[in-house]
């Protein structure tokens, strides 16, 4: 029992950055009906610069500060921010009134294109992340251990899909975005700037990566250029299995995908960690084509 | 029937004929990328089928070639010995063998299609796409879970005995098939789906079983180039990641979705480009993923777009053009 209670705290905290990549491919994919590969590698970028960051301020040292992680993690995610929107200026905005395929292939090939720069810049060799919180053990009761990094991930990953709700409900521009989701065309005669919403969107969506990044280091500090390939597609796959499209449904599969990984980890074989993912989407999928909180679009005729 | 069949045996030997040649006066680095553009060829042919020409969209086709490659290769190394007598069979045998191992591998990786196509009944679009590239990624994690087939050390030794003769051959009869498949009563079949799914089904066609088929014969192909690629270079699940099947998504899509011809001219061109950026070692694959970026925004089309390349048309514009066949009504 207590072994299972375990798998489920490290499978959420795990869930939550699966969570967070996922809202930014949910939210994109919302938008202009385009899986946005690269939206893995831009966690990547996350974490480097959060790394560079770090080291440029010093953090790290004998004295871990919380001050300095919040710089880091803000610093990491305007960075990325500005990242995505110059990817979606240059790269996806040309190709925005071509086929889908095409907007696919590009996105194939600025997530090479990213990988490749980071080889270049960063070195292929996997860097150590800096401690930026000194690492703690917490008891939750009946003997389940965590780390104070964990809980700072699924606090932290709280916080701001809270923060993205709300922006996305409540707020003006929140409410162009879902209108721009919903009928871009309309959208834009009904006086939606769509090209800045659409920018908006890839901000927002890419500082999520680069917060995921950032949390990444803290709990398993060994990053490299290719971290963000398998993450992206489990995210992606995550999305999916949540509904892709809807902000709550991208939580939901990335916490489904998380936990089950660590329960597959905890009680079959760690070599079957990398399928249970798609086995459990085929399932899902094969059940409610829409994912679990999609809704059914009527086919039309 | 008989000039054709005359056209094929006469293809068959150009190619072994070529062969022949190459091996002794090519050196072995040209002759690898030629195998390994051939095989490329097979993929992408196979894989236009199912995006192209069917208008499906899958990114799990190197779990099919997986599936191809090892099956053929567990016959190679476990069955044929034992139906040959004991001893590896060589020769005219060997030959016969190896063919028997393409096909099985062919065979098996069509039954992986069938189970891959099935869900197409009910999932479009993105949705279909996501469990191609699960079903993928479910047969590598399995086939490194299996410690008959090397597991995680990769499959040692299988007999190497595919030729550019062996590879040339593939390409040339999966173009054969699904060139005369895409001119037949079938092939517009598909070519119906592709152009909208349920005017295709208000006209009669049988949607879900043309776009199983479709997955099913792309699957085969995709196998049978598998079967090759596992008889002529080291073995191991690597070779067969998801980044393979976009990969060769990329040829289809750079050549021209639904045209055979650009597929294999995406595919050669994409095995030969990273070769020949070589003199750029270490930034060569940043110059590949800019020039991709740049190519889609300047030619989102694919190279061909969604013609074919035909020697008729090139010459065809240096004649004085035909007289009008009867008036098209409205334009």
């Amino acid at each position: 029992m207590q072994e299972l209670f375990q798998q489920l705290a490290n499978g959420i905290a795990w869930g939550s950055i699966y969570a967070l990549i996922a809202l930014g491919y949910t939210m994109v994919y919302g938008i202009l009906r385009l899986i946005n590969f690269a939206h893995g590698d831009i966690y990547m970028v996350g974490a480097f610069t959060a790394y560079f960051a770090a080291r440029a301020l010093g953090a790290g040292g004998a004295s871990p500060s919380p001050g300095l992680a919040v710089i880091v993690l803000v610093s990491a995610m305007a960075a990325c921010a500005l990242l995505g929107m110059v990817i979606e200026f240059f790269a996806y905005r040309p190709v925005r009134r071509s086929s889908r395929l095409t907007a696919l292939i590009t996105a194939i090939g600025v997530s090479l294109l990213l990988e490749n720069l980071g080889i270049r810049i960063f070195g292929a060799d996997p860097k150590f992340f800096p401690q930026l919180v000194a690492p703690r053990r917490v008891d939750l009761g009946g003997g389940v251990m965590v780390t104070n990094h964990q809980i700072t991930v699924v606090v932290v990953s709280l916080v701001l899909m809270v923060a993205l709700t709300l922006f996305v409900t409540r707020t003006r521009t929140g409410k162009a975005m879902r209108a721009v989701a919903f009928h871009r065309d309309a959208a834009s005669l009904m006086g939606i700037p769509v090209n800045r919403i659409i920018t908006i969107t890839f901000a927002i969506g890419s500082a999520l990566a680069a917060a995921a990044g950032v949390l990444v280091g803290l709990t398993n500090p060994k990053i490299e250029p290719l971290m963000g390939i398998m993450p992206g597609v489990k995210a992606f796959v995550a999305a999916v299995l949540g509904g892709i499209g809807s902000i709550p449904g991208a939580v939901i599969g990335g916490l489904v995908m998380g936990v089950s990984e660590y329960l597959v980890v905890g009680y079959v074989s760690s070599t079957f960690r990398d399928a249970i993912a798609f086995v459990i989407l085929i399932l899902v999928l094969l059940i409610k084509p829409a994912g679990i909180l999609g809704r059914n679009v009527a086919e039309k005729v | 029937m008989a000039r054709r069949l005359l056209f094929g045996a006469a293809a068959i030997g150009g190619v072994w004929l070529l062969d022949r040649l190459l091996t002794g006066s090519l050196n072995p680095y040209f002759y690898r990328i030629l195998v390994l553009s051939g095989l490329n060829v097979m993929l992408a042919l196979s894989l236009n089928l199912i995006n192209g020409i069917t208008g499906q969209f899958s990114i799990g086709h190197a779990g099919f070639m997986a599936v191809g490659a090892y099956t053929s290769a567990a016959f190679t190394v476990y069955g044929a010995p034992r139906l040959a007598g004991g001893a590896a069979p060589e020769g005219i045998a060997g030959a016969a063998f190896f063919l028997l191992a393409i096909a099985i591998g062919g065979a098996a990786a069509a039954l992986a299609g069938f189970l891959v196509g099935l869900p197409s009944m009910r999932l479009r679009g993105d949705y279909l796409a996501i469990v191609t590239l699960g079903f993928g990624e479910i047969i590598r994690v399995a086939i490194l879970n299996i410690e008959a087939v090397g597991g995680a050390r990769g499959f040692a030794g299988i007999p190497q005995v595919t030729t550019l003769a062996w590879v040339l051959t593939g390409a040339i009869a999966t173009f054969v098939v699904i060139r005369n498949l895409m001119r037949s009563y079938h092939g517009r079949a598909l070519l119906a789906i592709r152009e909208d799914e349920i005017a295709a089904e208000a006209l009669g066609i049988p949607t879900t079983r043309y776009k199983v088929t479709a997955f099913v014969i792309s699957a085969f192909f995709a196998g049978a180039a598998g079967a090759l690629f596992s008889h002529y270079t080291y073995l191991h699940t690597n070779s067969f990641t998801f980044m393979k099947s976009i990969e060769v998504i990329v040829m289809v899509v750079l050549g021209g979705m639904g045209s055979l011809t650009g597929s294999i001219l995406g595919a050669t061109l994409l095995t030969a480009l990273p070769e020949a950026l070589r003199f750029a070692s270490a930034d060569r694959l940043i110059i590949y993923s800019a020039l991709l970026i740049l190519l889609m925004i300047a030619r989102p089309q694919g190279i061909l777009g969604n013609r074919e390349f035909s020697m008729a048309r090139m010459f065809g514009r240096f004649r004085p053009p035909a007289p009008e066949a009867g008036g098209t009504g409205a334009k």
